[in-house]
């Protein structure tokens, strides 16, 4: 996902959040991990909007991609200039009305966002874990929210909502908890990464890797690998926009320049915005984290993990109504993979909505501010709060 | 005849009153999902739509509804057998291209069918056909030959036709002249060429 932080048109707001922390899984009783490995303790950053009412049916897990945080809406102070990064979708009166539900936003296991990662300290050694830290996947991401959830006495979930990765967390929440998850909203998401997707992920990964700066993921007291990450982001970002809208974006314009300068400066417009997402996503994000979390991606497999390879027999599972929302011009997660869910749960009898937007900015498509996505999210909220809970 | 709603259109509104409270309904091309919605306020079915169209779906699903976009032809595979209790196909047969298919599956996935379309042997339609030459126009069908979606002609003899070649029951029908809601009106005499539009409850033959 890409960043679009931007204050919302409306000016409407949660206002003043806060970021909190929860310690768990302390030795002896570490997590056990889908690998087999046990791991603790674990530290998770989470931020909560709106207020859970005295029945508890009013929790709404909202789960970020891959270079998200828990920082989903509002702001951290009066003076702080941005806003969370899905502030466009929850707030008061918004897609997700934190005047009626309450919402929890938590920071994947495996980031750099607050979270326990390979950049957070490890207690035996006290220094950063760096390649030391276990490989998660994403059932041990939602099974550390899970525990979150429960120290926050959430035993229901109104519904699960993510796009991206985040939608494979809603996925995986639904099979991993069915009797906890009502509904649930995946977007712009897929069971299992294609060919494509892991093969961006892998030069991605590679970029990094081959940065001599990276030192085998232990670089915390040294320079970071500045150009491996920027890179990485770089590639991240044309699979997150689309042939179209590149084309309206940028098309062929120069940066700065009436002709081209005849060397391997930065000529053409695209070139610019690549170097400029690669420049700042290295001041805020973990290289590492980003090895581990795009693994995860690539290892999630829910028709293996939950289905003996069927995708039919995985969402067997699941007892949540979904609705499902694809858009037309995102080649990483195209419409067939939603699709894909969709026949699936319908195989199942499952209560399924599915609508593909057409949105020509590609897979970012869910983050950017359309009026369709907010009234489809906010009309199935609405419908499943009413049907499931009153 | 229990008529529950004035505002819905009238063959909607005749589709409603066959339905019991509670059943489980399909609606194939639901459009903005008016009939699912009254359905669901009235009579407290379970409903699911399917529609083609991006802006129907949405609308749809934010006023509630449980819908799907996709084409009807496809999406009726991936239902298990009497899945529904009525597969609804409602103004939408004309544009199918392969009717015989849709129907069968329509009676697979449903226990019942219910089958609407606008009738082509209305008299207002022969004398077009028959005084002007041109291919006819209409309050029902109101599309030139050249931009209409609807590509099969069909009457309501037709449709009884269809059902022997085919091989199902019609159980119920209803012949009415409009859909509008302040002019409705049953046909009971000479349907084939006084009624606009064929209502049909089916099922499988026994």
């Amino acid at each position: 996902m890409s960043e679009y932080i931007e204050h919302d048109k409306s000016g409407v707001s949660v206002g003043i959040v806060e970021k909190k922390f929860y310690k768990f899984a302390y030795p002896p009783k570490e997590m056990m991990l889908e690998s087999g490995l046990k791991f603790g303790p674990i530290t998770i950053a989470y931020e909560t909007y709106g207020k859970l009412n005295a029945n508890k049916d009013n929790a709404i897990l909202v789960l970020h991609a891959l270079s998200g945080d828990s920082h989903a809406a509002g702001y951290y102070s009066e003076t702080d200039l941005k806003p969370g990064w899905w502030d466009i979708m929850i707030g008061p009166g918004k897609g997700i009305d934190t005047e009626k539900y309450f919402v929890i936003c938590s920071n994947i296991l495996g980031s750099c966002m607050g979270s326990s990662g390979p950049s957070s300290i490890n207690p035996e050694t006290e220094k950063p874990y760096g390649l030391n830290f276990p490989l998660v996947t994403i059932g041990d991401i939602v099974k550390s929210q899970k525990i979150l959830l429960d120290y926050l006495g959430i035993e229901k979930l109104l519904s699960v909502v993510g796009g991206s990765v985040g939608g494979m967390q809603v996925l995986e929440w639904t099979l991993a908890y069915p009797d906890m998850v009502l509904s649930a909203i995946p977007l712009a998401t897929t069971t299992r990464h294609s060919a494509l997707a892991i093969a961006f992920n892998e030069v991605a990964r590679q970029s990094i890797m081959v940065d001599p700066a990276w030192n085998k993921g232990d670089y915390y007291f040294t320079s970071k690998p500045a150009l491996g990450l920027a890179v990485a982001r770089m590639i991240g970002h044309i699979t997150y926009l689309s042939d179209a809208a590149m084309r309206s974006k940028f098309g062929r314009r120069l940066q700065d320049k009436d002709d081209f300068s005849f060397n391997f400066d930065i000529d053409f417009q695209v070139e610019s915005y690549l170097h400029y997402q690669g420049k700042k996503f290295v001041d805020r994000f973990d290289a590492n984290s980003f090895l581990y979390i795009t693994k995860a991606a690539d290892y999630f497999d829910l028709e293996k993990q939950h289905g003996d390879g069927s995708i039919v027999q995985a969402f067997s599972k699941s007892k949540a109504k979904f609705l499902i929302v694809s858009f037309t011009s995102d080649w990483l997660y195209p419409t067939y993979q939603s699709k894909s869910i969709v026949q699936a749960l319908k195989k199942n009898g499952l209560d399924v909505s599915f609508c593909e937007i057409e949105a020509e900015c590609g897979h970012d498509a869910f983050l950017l501010p359309i009026e369709r996505l907010s009234s489809l999210i906010k009309g199935f909220l609405e419908r499943v709060y009413d049907e499931l809970v009153k | 005849m229990n008529l529950l709603n004035n505002n819905m259109r009238f063959d909607l509104q005749i589709i409603a009153s066959w339905i019991e409270n509670g059943a489980r309904v399909l609606d194939l091309g639901c459009g903005e999902g008016d009939l699912l919605y009254f359905l669901k306020q009235n009579k407290q079915v379970i409903g699911t739509g399917i529609d083609h169209d991006e802006s129907n779906v949405a609308k749809s699903i934010e006023r509630g509804l449980s819908v799907m976009q996709g084409d009807i032809n496809k999406e009726i595979n991936d239902y298990p057998d009497d899945y529904f209790d009525y597969a609804i196909l409602s103004q939408t047969l004309q544009q199918v291209y392969k009717p015989a298919d849709l129907i069968q599956s329509l009676l697979r996935i449903g226990k019942k069918g219910i089958v609407s379309f606008p009738n082509f042997s209305h008299i207002s339609i022969r004398l077009q056909l028959l005084i002007n030459g041109y291919a006819p126009v209409t309050e029902e069908l109101p599309y030139e030959w050249y931009d209409t979606p609807n590509i099969r002609v069909i009457t309501i003899k037709d449709f009884h036709k269809f059902s022997k070649d085919i091989g199902f029951e019609i159980t119920k029908e209803v012949a009415i002249n409009t859909y509008r809601p302040n002019k409705k009106r049953v046909i009971t005499f000479l349907p084939n060429l006084l009624a606009t539009y064929g209502i049909f409850q089916i099922s499988k033959r026994k």
